[in-house]
């Protein structure tokens, strides 16, 4: 059956639409990085002791050096010194902050090396390189990073 | 696994195990001029296909072009709402944003007048009992409810007609379908065509090419 058949007309307006693909992944953890996890979740920040003697956050798997397994966690911080920042004009919407607010390389007391954050801030000139910070922990936890809801300046150290 | 050595506050609560980590991709699909003239039809329950002539095959839905022939598809045609399944497949299994109660059958479904299957559900039968050559029509939403979407079409059910026993699948003068199967002797590569060799298919093997 083969009706109507005619030569294209105008078709007007092309059409558009909102197309949204997700994938709901879910990843095991694995003993370094669930713990972690669960630190976060318990309001607790841990690292891994490395060979040489260093700990790193978020804590590794291997030492960095020689390949070997880490199996020793320790806890860090939770208050922080800000390492190198980048203030975000213009937030994404995926983004965990809806204002205007700070990337941070947070390295936490006890820690050897720097974790990545979002810091609250009223404004850039108040972020400084040095700054101490802390975390402000999400009201409902699951063992996410999203359970540090964001970072903050430690009171009257405002650079 | 290496035992770890957990800090004192970590050592007798619940250890978490897995996480979420779900990706998001927003886009905004703009449908282009073949698919926009396909999903207005659709506003108008029409299924409208495109073809390059009057002589060569009629895509549904349509993307502007014959691929066989390089051509573009100025011409359109409204197809029928009935069909043939020509493939299917019965889904046992649950998965993310799915809303359908299993199992149930997905389906190609080539409509009359048509040269390509489209991919829809089956319904108002039991899956197991959906098969290739099955007639099927096509069920509409309320009126109130048609959107230039392909779910304006809710589903497709079987007819009630006979079986098509010539079903054939799409660049196939002769198909691999149950029904086509002369003698219910299964085809062989002798009997369909290559599409990439155009070996096969042909009296000389045994096929009708």
């Amino acid at each position: 059956m083969c009706d109507a058949v005619t030569d294209q007309t105008e078709v007007g307006e092309i059409l558009s639409a909102p197309l949204i693909i997700e994938y709901p992944f879910k990843r095991t953890t694995g003993p370094i990085i669930g713990a972690f996890l669960t630190g976060l979740r318990e309001q607790v920040l841990v690292g891994s002791k490395a060979e040489d003697g260093r700990v790193i956050v978020p804590p590794a798997e291997f030492d960095p050096v020689s390949g070997n397994d880490l199996t020793e966690l320790v806890e860090v911080g939770p208050e922080g010194v800000i390492t190198t920042w980048a203030w975000v004009t213009e937030p994404h919407a995926k983004h965990a902050l809806d204002d205007p607010f700070a990337w941070i390389l947070v390295k936490l007391d006890g820690a050897d090396t720097p974790m990545l954050g979002a810091l609250k801030a009223p404004t850039m000139d108040v972020v400084a390189t040095g700054a101490r910070v802390k975390p402000v922990w999400a009201d409902e936890r699951e063992g996410h990073i999203d359970d540090i809801a964001h970072w903050v300046l430690v009171e009257g150290d405002a650079a | 696994m290496p035992e770890i050595q957990l800090p004192a506050s970590l050592a007798d609560v619940e250890p978490v195990r897995s996480v979420r980590t779900p990706a998001q991709l927003d886009y905004t699909f703009t449908a282009g001029d073949a698919t926009t003239r396909f999903l207005k039809g659709i506003t108008q329950k029409k299924i409208i296909g495109q073809q390059a002539n009057p002589d060569s095959r009629v895509y549904v839905p349509a993307r502007g072009a014959d691929p066989e022939l390089g051509a573009a598809t100025p011409i359109e045609v409204e197809v029928a709402q009935v069909g043939t399944v020509t493939s299917f497949c019965v889904v046992n299994l649950q998965f993310y944003g799915s809303g359908m109660e299993i199992p149930y059958t997905s389906a190609l479904i080539m409509l009359d007048g048509a040269d390509l299957s489209i991919m829809h559900l089956i319904q108002e039968i039991p899956a197991d009992q959906v098969r290739i050559g099955m007639r099927v029509e096509a069920v509409w939403r309320d009126d109130a409810d048609i959107e230039p979407t392909l779910e304006s079409i809710k589903w497709f059910r079987p007819t009630g007609e006979p079986d098509d026993v010539n079903v054939r699948i799409p660049g196939e003068i002769r198909g691999t379908g149950l029904g086509s199967w002369v003698g219910g002797v299964a085809p062989t590569e002798l009997t369909v065509r290559n599409p990439r060799t155009g070996e096969g298919g042909t009296a000389e093997f045994g096929g009708e090419g």
